[in-house]
């Protein structure tokens, strides 16, 4: 062996002992760096005194002792590291990746300032929030959604043709908010506002997987960002409340009245400017801080199958009918949405690979439950609707019941052979992820077809 | 004979800064300076040592600066600070101290007892 050759493998043992310091919580950059030149410091002495590259290396590490006794010291004293910390001007020992925090806060910033702009624009134009509610419901996903599909398609450097087709998607939403001639109390303002909004969700869905659209991970992935955006949101939100309370009381104690400011500029801004923001916040943080979503799946999904088996229980027992009013069938969708989510938020942090669990089975109760009971309300309800006739409001429930119906019973299916290992889990995820279009589709039929199909009613 | 973790421990931070105190110094040449001093008694490890560094530079007792040596190589050079030395020289009091009180103990002017009546060869 030459001496130059077994000097480059000496290199390349070093850089890869390097990694595998640096893979873990305890130890920095800085600590790798400086445990590195100790290693060489040792290495160079055991060369001095005769032995080969490799052997005085082989010594060097085994003489450092194990690196888990030495993270576990480092973390005795770092101990701040293993709470992993969001910094939100990126790692401050690599260069590179806090000039992209930077440019992703700048981004996010702007994104935020325009959706905070968009909602108070109209205003030029149109009255104000208060006398003019129909419009501000209708159109609410397009003020902010917008700013966050353009936030994530600057950070995924979105094709031109994919940035083509956003635009349109919400060219197209906003013709549909605001072209069809409704009346201010129809049931089809409120029909159009619930759906919009998710039929945009989907497009910022669509920005989401740029660049591989087709594929079951990256869909997979729009879910959890789905949960984990949600639950920031809902933290922001939260925090905002505490804020608007201290503004209001603080100004009302020295007799100036915060309340035409708060409603008018902080609460709408504030709310479109959350949309954003809690988008970035996931993108900063993934991988940094743990997914919330699943740990709240898997502590509600045994609380939620008790209720749902005692409510089955008590049905039987009492054998009393369900009274199905609009909001009942409004409640069990969203029953069956909450179902749903259990189920997507646990698949989404479940290693595929892994074998069925108890989990897996109460899943499975849970879902089938969930299905008896919608079962049992869609018996009442059709009854009702070839009875009285149909509105806007009840086919889109019954649609969204529908679907959310077909979902779960062929996830049931699924989960069932997956449990009895007749099917691997994937199965299951792909079904899912296949299944989002559908969601879209039908938010975009409401939202388009149902008006005129209802003459405007 | 290996001397007790414990009481390695205790002398560690005394140990650094005194080391420290004769010039600034790195953590390779700081552990070779430790087994020189001790003639390879002390079990002084790097798990011991980079943390124990990394506390006094928090507690401002010692400063650290980044000096490269050949080529691209960087090491991390300790100095001590006036803390650093105003903590040294309590150290320094409390071990005289402790280190008199022994003397005094196993070889003090009143002792009429020979060295080998010490159990000796039982640790703890």
């Amino acid at each position: 062996m030459t001496a130059p050759q077994s000097k480059d493998e000496l290199e390349a043992q070093f850089a890869q002992w390097r990694q595998y310091v640096q893979r873990r919580p305890e130890m920095q950059r800085s600590d790798a760096e400086e445990l590195e030149d100790h290693l060489r410091g040792s290495v160079d002495e055991l060369i001095a005194v005769g032995l080969r590259a490799d052997e005085a290396f082989l010594v060097a590490v085994k003489r450092m002792g194990s690196l888990d006794d030495l993270s576990r010291e480092f973390a005795r004293e770092h101990s701040e590291r293993l709470w992993k910390q969001l910094v939100l001007t990126g790692e401050p020992d690599s260069p590179t990746a806090a000039t992209k925090a930077r440019r992703d806060l700048l981004a996010m910033v702007i994104c935020a300032a325009g959706a905070a702009a968009s909602i108070k624009v109209p205003e030029l134009f149109r009255p104000a929030v208060e006398e003019d509610g129909a419009f501000y419901a209708t159109n609410f996903g397009l003020f902010a959604l917008p700013w966050l599909a353009a936030f994530l398609a600057w950070r995924r450097h979105a094709r031109p043709a994919l940035i083509g087709v956003l635009v349109a998607l919400f060219a197209l939403g906003a013709v549909a908010a605001n072209a069809y001639p409704l009346a201010e109390d129809s049931q089809s303002i409120v029909v159009t506002a619930i759906h919009l909004p998710v039929a945009m969700w989907f497009v910022v869905g669509l920005a989401y997987v740029a660049d591989d659209w087709r594929a079951s991970r990256r869909r997979m992935d729009f879910i959890r960002f789905t949960g984990e955006w949600f639950i920031y949101f809902v933290l922001i939100a939260l925090g905002g409340g505490v804020l608007m309370a201290f503004m209001y009381g603080t100004f009302e104690a020295i007799g100036i009245s915060p309340e035409d400011f708060i409603s008018r500029w902080l609460l709408p801004c504030g709310v479109v400017a959350a949309v954003v923001v809690a988008g970035w916040l996931v993108e900063a943080k993934q991988s940094v801080v743990e997914n919330i979503a699943p740990v709240l799946t898997r502590l509600f999904t045994p609380l939620f199958t008790a209720v749902l088996l005692s409510f089955l229980v008590a049905v039987v027992w009492t054998s009393a009918g369900i009274d199905i009013e609009r909001q009942a069938l409004i409640l069990f969708n969203l029953l069956l949405l909450v179902v749903l989510g259990l189920m997507l938020y646990s698949m989404s942090a479940r290693d595929p690979l892994a074998p069925p669990g108890l989990f897996d089975k109460l899943q499975l109760a849970l879902v089938v439950s969930a299905l008896v009971i919608d079962v049992l309300v869609l018996t009442e309800i059709t009854g009702r609707i070839t009875e009285y006739g149909t509105t806007p409001n009840k086919a889109a429930a019954l649609g969204v019941n529908v679907i959310l119906l077909a979902n779960l019973v062929w996830s049931a299916w699924l989960m069932l052979g997956f449990i009895r290992r007749h099917r691997p889990f994937a199965a299951l995820e792909r079904w899912q992820t296949g299944y989002l279009p559908v969601y879209a589709a039908w938010a975009w039929i409401v939202v388009l077809a149902f008006p005129p199909l209802f003459s405007y009613v | 004979m290996k001397v007790a973790k414990d009481l390695v421990a205790a002398a560690a931070t005394p140990m650094v800064l005194g080391i420290l105190a004769e010039g600034e110094s790195y953590g390779y040449a700081i552990l070779r300076r430790i087994n020189e001093l001790s003639g390879g008694e002390l079990d002084w490890t790097e798990g011991l040592l980079y943390p124990l560094l990394h506390r006094l530079e928090r507690l401002g007792s010692v400063e650290s600066s980044w000096q490269s040596v050949t080529g691209e190589r960087r090491r991390k050079y300790y100095r001590i600070t006036n803390v650093g030395l105003a903590e040294l020289g309590e150290h320094r009091r409390q071990w005289d101290t402790v280190v008199d009180a022994l003397k005094e103990i196993w070889l003090g002017p009143g002792d009429l007892r020979p060295l080998t009546a010490i159990p000796m060869g039982s640790p703890a």
